[in-house]
């Protein structure tokens, strides 16, 4: 089978590849264009430490195929921070210490901006929930949802 | 995984003769598929992506009180439909209680239909299965199998179908339409999924090269919206696999149990649809005995596959549960953990 | 204000002590930190393990040629064609030197073991490259649980501490006792499961090699790969700047490390091996299941007369590492009569490796429950047992503690937690919603180690420094709590001190693990500092044009890039006027850490806490869930309290997991684990973990070391596990014995 052209938008920059229909849309991202931000935790959708978005939507990278990605929308931890300017989850994280050895932090960042943009006023509870999908080995949780809920507050103030 | 061809059909039409052929397989979202292709369980030759298909991602409301949904339906647009999540509360929670943010903003309504089981030993080429290979042997009847089926199991095959969403829908008395070469046919939802029997290959009614183009809901499904609640037991808080799970659905009148719906899940190779439980709990009230005679009922026929008698007595736990709190009324907002024992009940406390 | 993503600090006074924000830190949230497998040298190729579906045999045939002809398949590598090794993988020259399986010959130890590397253009091919070799083997029967038959009495445990101690009359105690207590608790098989696989870049260069691979100890590692290249040390480079944890399974060089060095060396190009989850499973250590025996005798007034803790472990057929459970009966509680013994079976499975806390983890579930247990039989709170039976000084060895503020640890968690009014009886308290609640505490240790570490730092004419340690950072937070160690040390601003790590090329800081690291790499560096400061400042008091021209060594301290006059601290000048004058570029200190070994003759040194938990359970349904933990620990000097903080969360959850979560499930016929995956094999999602909190104990250990430090890493999961045991009995009556507790167990 031959290779496939994929044209697809990552981070608002149109970007295209070549790819094996056998690919991972988190295989092409990281072995095809350098795109390492984003992690392979698992491969099998367990860990969310592969999570995109794709055109908008939170999902898990690892189990999308490439071929999948044409036309079509993909954000990666890459584009989180505008330029020198940090996304303020990020900005939060770091201030909070939300984060040890990292592996699992750009996918908590983007299911935690997903979370967020679809509920700018969670509970607690709610953002455990919305952020099950984000196994961390390291930190216990609390600090990541304690970061999340301040920036939550954060940008509900600076949106008013 | 292994190398296969891709196709994108833009029709039906197109997709049904391209996955007629043996050795094919659709894509949906491929959560399911994908994972079972990374871990070699499943090497289909051809793939036929469901994803250039028109007309199969809408969610209709019927007049009647009904809902019709397209099998591309992402799980997480049906729980979120405000109207939907109204009518059909169990449906939205017990959708809500599944998987991870990230799978079901992914997962589509055909696909959790037809996902397979989670049997460890179907997942393990090394292990001998008679559904991934048929009359291999089952290695799960002498292995771990703990959280295996206790109701409608074989010799040949023990597993269990891991759905949340199909047990309310089963309580309900959804109806699968499906599209193929023969024309379109509808199937009720009790009646689409198989039990092993001697053979566990064959999980559902579909034809090779059949899509399931939408689920309806039928109009008496919605009389049940005040008094539906989905409980599901788990060893993690949150994103696991149901130990056992239970749908009810009442209609309460003169404050008597008019009609009643239940299901299991997690105890056999499909979602449990327990009619007896159902004649039982018509006319009586709606307390803690008529639960518990219920729940009876609706395991009277389990029996252990292995080490796991327990869940059986959890079963008829769960089915208890699921009534009591569904007597007590659907909340009025779900809560931020569905279906979870841990989430706060209104009104009465437990008994214990 | 919108941050920058060069972000600078902000504090007052000494780096130490200081909750900087980490350095890595802005790496990590962007997604630039390079780890291992994000490295991508030019005509690199992917190379996929294939490994073992049996557990005991041989590999009687391999598809090879179907693996060639798969398109993008560049060579595949056997025990037929693998580069030869100058040393036997299965040669053990030294303690911490563990058997691998690099291929050496077509022998299946257990299940999950690498049997051959593909290696190809496109990571996919690789990996369909190993499926279609379909393996044929020659099985042999397997014993995979507690009860096999191959049993020994092993002399020495854990990282090579004897296996039998004793202390007194232990059956004399236990006679003699008002009460006791005789219960078996067991243990299962874990996986370290760190969220970033094992993986490995290597790149030769005629006879010289360089490597990316996550390492907690870079010298080791080093050295076990020349030593089994036969190469010197010095021709290997490991870099290793970021790990996505390790928990003890980076902290030795793995079979399918060495097997993707070699298979770079085969092709002829830089090869990257990644392990995929469920190849976590084997060759990359675990720990080890216990079921362990616990005797006690008390008095009429709730003092214990005699403690014996049985372990019974398992460790492979091919090498030896057992998990040292008994160690916790040492140090805990005061009993005149102490003994430690332990058996062991040899099983067809991999060789458990050091899994974070190893031996008080496992032990400490059994001995605060075990604890708990006679606290109920002598009608005693058991938080009034404990202080009943606080030790003075080590209960084993007598010696004085070198710190110990255990006392203000429990005094301190039960007030947070609010442990006043707790019902003796369990199935007492419920709460709004029904749900049974139950409360419970666990004594949280952990030896405060050291290894040998060194470190070099220079000052700069510009009046900034340069530190370097080859240390590791798996997430504790090492670069930042050593570059705060660093900075003081030096008398500078965190910030004009570059901090360089993660690299074998530099100085040696010994292994992170045991906790160890802070302390070991932080003394080597504050050594460092202070050595290249008494360099600048004899270079100033003999300097007629100083200032500090015969200020006497002693007279002399650095402060903000300056050194003053003790005596006059108006009187000083800066570090780049002192260099400046003296032509000199730089100036080099260098140092060591390393125990003191006068320190463990005459001290026990440990951490302590006291961990309370909360569980809520339903009573019909049985499931649980962990609601509050409050952990009180002591640890010395804390040299970043956020970061410490986050390990003790993390250490924690561990807790919680082993009590309630996790466990692999090993099917006993064929030797498989048939959870080598993270939907099955629970670590805990963040929903059930309850809110957390930490409170760090002040203690001022003037013996341990000269900063005072002690470790953080690993002491949380010890007291927390048996809190959650002990809770879990207190909310149902039910006491559990095997871990984690199966919510069937619970039905009453």
């Amino acid at each position: 089978m031959a290779r496939i052209h994929v044209t697809t938008t990552i981070n608002g920059e149109p970007m295209e590849f070549l790819c094996e229909p056998q690919q991972s849309l988190l295989d092409a991202l990281r072995n095809n264009l350098g795109l390492t931000g984003t992690k392979e935790g698992c491969g099998t959708g367990d860990c969310g430490a592969c999570s995109i978005t794709f055109d908008g939507r939170l999902t898990c990278s690892c189990l999308v195929l490439a071929v999948e990605a044409e036309g079509h929308e993909i954000g990666t931890i890459e584009g989180m921070a505008q330029g020198e300017t940090l996304h303020p989850l990020q900005r939060k994280f770091l201030e909070m210490a939300a984060l040890q050895c990292g592996i699992c932090t750009p996918g908590v960042l983007i299911a935690a901006r997903a979370l967020l943009e679809k509920n700018p006023d969670p509970t607690e509870t709610e953002v455990r929930f919305g952020l099950a999908g984000n196994l961390c080995r390291c930190t216990g949780y609390d600090k990541i949802v304690r970061a999340v809920m301040e920036t939550a507050a954060e940008m509900r103030e600076t949106a008013s | 995984m292994n190398r296969f061809d891709y196709l994108r059909p833009a029709s039906i039409a197109e997709a049904i003769a391209a996955a007629a052929q043996p050795g094919s397989a659709y894509l949906a979202s491929g959560t399911n598929l994908l994972d079972l292709m990374k871990g070699d369980v499943v090497r289909p030759a051809r793939l036929v992506d469901l994803g250039g298909l028109p007309g199969l991602d809408r969610i209709e409301l019927l007049p009647d009180g009904g809902a019709r949904i397209g099998a591309r339906v992402r799980n997480a647009d049906l729980a979120y439909h405000p109207e939907f999540s109204r009518r059909f509360p169990a449906v939205a929670e017990a959708l809500l209680s599944g998987a991870s943010a990230q799978l079901r903003n992914a997962a589509t309504v055909g696909g959790n239909l037809l996902q397979r089981t989670r049997c460890a030993y179907f997942y393990d080429p090394a292990s001998a299965c008679n559904k991934r290979a048929p009359g291999a042997g089952c290695d799960a009847r002498g292995g771990e199998n703990r959280l295996h089926a206790v109701l409608g199991w074989s010799e040949r095959c023990i597993a269990t179908h891991p759905s949340d969403f199909c047990v309310p829908l089963a309580a309900l008395g959804a109806v699968v339409e499906i599209e193929g070469q023969a024309g379109r046919r509808e199937v009720p939802l009790e009646e689409f999924h198989l039990l092993p029997g001697e053979t566990p290959e064959r999980e559902s009614v579909l034809a090779p090269g059949e899509l399931v183009v939408a689920l309806r809901l039928p109009a008496e499904a919605a009389r049940f919206a005040a008094h539906a609640r989905y409980v599901k037991l788990r060893e993690r808080t949150s994103y696991a696999f149901a130990v056992v799970s239970a749908a009810a659905g009442l209609r309460i009148e003169q404050g008597v149990i008019a009609e009643a719906r239940l299901a299991l899940g997690g105890v056999a190779a499909k979602p449990w649809r327990a009619r007896a439980a159902e004649a039982a709990l018509a006319g009586a009230r709606p307390d803690a005995a008529s639960f518990r005679r219920a729940a009876e009922a609706a395991l009277a026929e389990a029996t252990p596959s292995g080490d796991n008698e327990f869940k059986i007595e959890l079963a008829r736990r769960i089915a208890a549960r699921a009534l009591a709190l569904a007597a007590i009324g659907t909340p009025e907002r779900l809560p931020a953990l569905p279906a979870s024992p841990f989430a706060p009940v209104p009104g009465a406390p437990l008994h214990g | 204000m919108a941050e920058t993503a060069s972000a600078t600090h902000v504090r007052h006074g000494s780096s130490i002590g200081q909750p900087l924000t980490r350095r890595d830190g802005v790496l990590k949230v962007t997604g630039q930190a390079r780890y291992a497998a994000d490295n991508h040298p030019p005509g690199m190729l992917h190379a996929a393990l294939a490994v073992s579906s049996i557990a005991r045999g041989r590999v009687a045939a391999l598809d090879v040629a179907a693996a060639r002809a798969h398109p993008g398949v560049v060579e595949v590598m056997t025990p037929a064609n693998r580069p030869p090794l100058a040393q036997d993988p299965d040669d053990k020259n030294g303690p911490f030197v563990f058997r691998m399986e690099a291929l050496q010959d077509d022998r299946v130890r257990y299940a999950g073991q690498p049997i051959a590397v593909v290696i190809a253009e496109t990571l996919e091919a690789a990996t369909e490259g190993a499926a279609l070799l379909a393996p044929r083997y020659e099985a042999e029967a397997v014993e995979t649980g507690l009860d096999a038959s191959d049993v020994f009495i092993p002399q020495m445990v854990g990282p090579g501490a004897p296996a039998e101690a004793r202390h007194g009359d232990v059956e004399a105690g236990l006679a003699a006792a008002e009460r006791r207590v005789e219960a078996t608790y067991e243990t299962p098989a874990q996986y370290h499961n760190a969220m970033e696989p094992h993986a490995i870049v290597a790149a030769w260069e005629g006879d010289r090699l360089t490597v990316d691979t996550p390492s907690q100890g870079l010298a080791w590692a080093q050295e076990r790969i020349a030593g089994l290249l036969g190469l010197p040390p010095e021709n290997i480079h490991i870099r290793s700047p970021f790990l996505g944890g390790g928990f003890g399974s980076k902290g030795v060089i793995s079979g399918p490390q060495v097997l993707g060095i070699l298979a770079a060396r085969l092709v002829g190009r830089p090869v990257k091996l990644v392990l995929r989850r469920e190849q976590m499973y084997g060759p990359v250590g675990h720990r080890g299941p216990t079921r362990q025996t616990l005797r006690l005798g008390a008095g009429e007034d709730g003092g214990l007369t005699a403690l014996h803790h049985h372990v019974r472990t398992a460790t492979s057929r091919f090498d030896d590492f057992l998990e040292p459970a008994a160690s916790v009966s040492h140090t805990l509680y005061a009993a005149p009569a102490i003994a430690t013994t332990y058996d062991a079976v040899r099983l067809d499975t991999g060789t458990p490796l050091f899994m974070r806390a190893p031996g008080e983890a496992s032990g400490s579930i059994a001995l605060e429950s075990a604890i708990d247990e006679m606290a109920l039989e002598c009608g005693m709170d058991p938080l009034e047992f404990r202080l009943r039976n606080y030790a003075e000084v080590e209960p084993m060895s007598g010696k004085p503690f070198s710190s110990k503020a255990l006392r203000e640890c429990y005094a301190q968690g039960v007030a947070r937690f609010g442990w006043a009014g707790r019902p003796l009886q369990p199935r007492q308290m419920r709460d709004e919603n029904g749900l049974l609640v139950g409360w419970g505490l666990g004594t949280a240790t952990f030896p405060a180690l050291m290894f040998q570490g060194q470190a070099r730092a220079v000052i700069r004419r510009d009046g900034t420094a340069l530190a370097e340690t080859g240390a590791h950072d798996m997430g504790q937070g090492a670069w930042t709590a050593l570059a705060q160690l660093a900075a003081d040390s030096l008398g500078l601003e965190i910030d004009q001190v570059e901090f360089r790590s993660g690299d074998s090329r530099l100085p040696d800081a010994g292994i992170a693990g045991g906790s160890s690291h802070t302390a070991t790499a932080g003394i080597a560096l504050h050594h460092a500092g202070a050595d290249a400061i008494a360099k600048l400042t004899e270079l100033a008091m003999a300097d007629q044009r100083s200032p500090l021209f015969g200020a006497g060594n002693m007279g002399v301290v650095a402060r903000n890039g300056r050194l003053l006059r003790r005596d006059d601290e108006s009187r000083g000048e800066s570090y780049a006027d002192i260099l400046t004058r003296a032509g000199l570029a730089e100036i080099e200190g260098r140092g060591t850490g390393a125990m003191d070994p006068a320190v463990p003759e005459h001290y026990a040194t440990h951490s302590h806490g006291a961990v309370f938990a909360e569980v809520k359970i339903d009573p019909e349904l049985g499931q649980i869930r962990a609601t509050r933990l409050v952990g009180a620990f002591a640890a010395g000097r804390i040299v970043n309290p956020r970061l410490v903080r986050s390990q003790y969360y993390g250490g924690m959850i561990w807790g919680v997991s082993f009590a309630l979560h996790e466990q692999a499930v090993m099917d006993k016929c064929s030797g498989r684990v048939m959870n080598a995956n993270l939907g099955e094999y629970h670590v805990p999602v963040n929903a059930d973990v309850p809110s957390l909190e930490a409170i760090l104990v002040e203690e001022h250990d003037p013996h341990v070391n000269p900063l005072g430090i002690k470790g953080v890493g690993e002491i949380g999961i010890t007291g927390t596990a048996g809190a959650v045991a002990n809770a879990v009995w207190h909310a149902t009556g039910v006491r559990v014995r095997r871990f984690p507790i199966a919510i069937e167990k619970l039905l009453v």
